[in-house]
């Protein structure tokens, strides 16, 4: 089994197909993709594939060290061009095929008009917390 | 409290309760539940018979759960029918425990959460910690691992291979929560030896201890990976070095090779060496070759080309590299130490940069991208 995160983006991945802002969609629209979501997750926690999930507000800011005894430096909130998280969900499967099947799965989330939005998800695998025997 | 014989006495628990009729998702339920009312009561009152007692517990509690189970009323009349069991056998159903376990129907992730479960007798929790998954993640893939082999006879004779693969996983799995997984892989290992008399099983028994024993020298107090000719070999287990030899080879004095006999070989004459420049490099090579004709996986000519390079020189191992996916695991790493040893510094670095970004995991990515900054400081004079 190996880790994967998979990451949706609101801005910094490329449009999705079916690219309708979300408050542009009925409010049904909006519920059948909440739903869709929430039944993936419990789907995969059935299969034994869920890890963890976190849905990331909008509001960001970069931060950095500034020296000896200054506060932080901020920057932000981001400017359009910026990459941004919407929210990450990780997954512990068997092969990296899976982790894209998952991952095309969550991709055809209802949007706008009850089609699938067709949203590029990325997929990162994470490192392995431990080396195996191999020298 | 013991909790290791407590651990070791599970599986043969599990098998009374299936010879008397249990089915063995409920006999493994119910012997866990006995575990747990164990851990409550044995520090008080510790038991005389410590199998008779978690055999009588899982009993009740199996009859329990038949009994709160309105639906199962049918197989309740069945299971009271059944004739009182006898003791003895136990070692049998131990056995047949590790060929359920590791059934072909299963996927390598739930074969292994079984046996831990079922043959290593860890509770959900500790498998969990030790994967690193929820419990309730853990919980699902035990079950559902259950539902799938529910149909399978318990006397069915399995194939040792998938059995001694999936330990293998097991042991690779190391240690992260608070179970040594690697540990664990060892003492089940070691109980199926003890009940089978195959030649694999002895060979990947060798290999873990003599793995195993190089352990505490493979990592630095940092967290730091410690290549094998670095190693401070006076920090090797030698005792277990010593075990894993006499295993290794009354194994190979069978005549029957396998993969993990051969690997276990190579591992042996690494521990042999007193210094990294003793290591028997030729010898090294001759077992590759073997295991290459036996597995020919990639990976095996992999490590044959690093040990090519020691026996014959860089450029042979280079040469040994030909023909090889340049995409597989560690393909990049190898390179890189062969033109490293061949004097091409520059392609090295390169390369160990390369190597570093897909390595599988966070030690080995470091070591690697240690190695590429010292060849460019190297190089930048």
């Amino acid at each position: 089994m190996a880790k994967y995160l998979l990451l949706k983006h609101y801005r910094g991945a490329p449009a999705a197909v079916n690219d309708v802002p979300m408050d542009q969609w009925t409010p049904e629209e909006v519920t059948a993709h909440i739903q869709y979501m929430r039944d993936f997750a419990s789907r995969l926690e059935g299969t034994g594939e869920f890890v963890a999930e976190q849905a990331l507000s909008s509001e960001g800011a970069w931060v950095r060290y500034d020296g000896e005894g200054r506060p932080p430096v901020t920057d932000g909130p981001f400017a359009e061009t910026k990459d941004l998280i919407a929210g990450w969900m990780l997954i512990d499967v068997e092969t990296y095929d899976r982790a894209l099947e998952l991952a095309a799965e969550l991709s055809a989330a209802p949007g706008a008009g009850g089609r699938p939005i067709h949203e590029w998800l990325e997929v990162r695998p994470a490192y392995g917390v431990q080396a195996t025997a191999t020298e | 409290m013991n909790e290791s014989l407590l651990r070791e006495l599970v599986p043969a628990v599990i098998g009374v309760l299936v010879r008397r009729g249990a089915d063995f998702a409920a006999a493994e339920d119910a012997v866990q539940d006995a575990l747990v009312e164990a851990v409550r009561a044995w520090p008080g009152e510790p038991p005389r018979d410590p199998k008779g007692w978690l055999v009588t517990v899982a009993w009740r509690k199996f009859l329990d759960a038949v009994r709160a189970d309105g639906s199962r009323r049918r197989r309740e009349d069945l299971v009271e029918a059944e004739p009182a069991p006898a003791p003895g056998e136990a070692v049998d159903d131990t056995l047949q425990l590790y060929f359920l376990c590791a059934h072909p129907s299963l996927t390598p992730a739930s074969a292994v959460a079984l046996t831990l479960r079922a043959v290593g007798g860890l509770t959900t929790r500790q498998i969990a910690q030790a994967y690193l998954v929820p419990e309730a993640t853990m919980a699902q893939r035990i079950s559902r691992a259950k539902r799938t082999v529910s149909g399978v006879r318990f006397d069915q004779s399995g194939d040792v291979a998938t059995v001694v693969r999936v330990l293998y996983l097991v042991f690779n799995e190391g240690y992260s929560g608070d179970v040594d997984l690697s540990a664990e892989a060892i003492r089940l290992t070691r109980q199926l030896a003890a009940m089978t008399d195959h030649e694999e099983v002895a060979g990947l028994l060798a290999l873990m201890l003599l793995h195993h024993a190089r352990r505490p020298a493979r990592t630095g107090p940092d967290g730091r990976l410690v290549p094998l000719a670095e190693q401070d070999r006076s920090l090797w287990d030698t005792r277990m070095i010593a075990e894993g030899v006499d295993v290794l080879q009354a194994a190979l004095a069978r005549d029957r090779l396998g993969e993990f006999q051969a690997q276990a070989a190579v591992a042996a004459l690494h521990a042999d060496a007193q210094r990294a420049e003793e290591t028997d490099w030729v010898q090294i090579v001759e077992w590759y070759d073997e295991l290459v004709r036996i597995t020919d996986s990639p990976v095996a000519r992999l490590n044959r080309a690093v040990a090519v390079g020691e026996a014959d020189g860089p450029r042979a191992g280079l040469a040994a590299l030909a023909g090889l996916d340049p995409a597989l695991p560690r393909y990049a790493a190898v390179a890189a130490y062969l033109h490293e040893r061949d004097g091409d510094l520059v392609t090295a670095a390169r390369l160990y940069a390369q190597a570093a970004r897909s390595a599988p995991n966070i030690p080995e990515r470091d070591h690697l991208i240690r190695q590429a900054a010292r060849l460019n400081a190297e190089l930048r004079g």
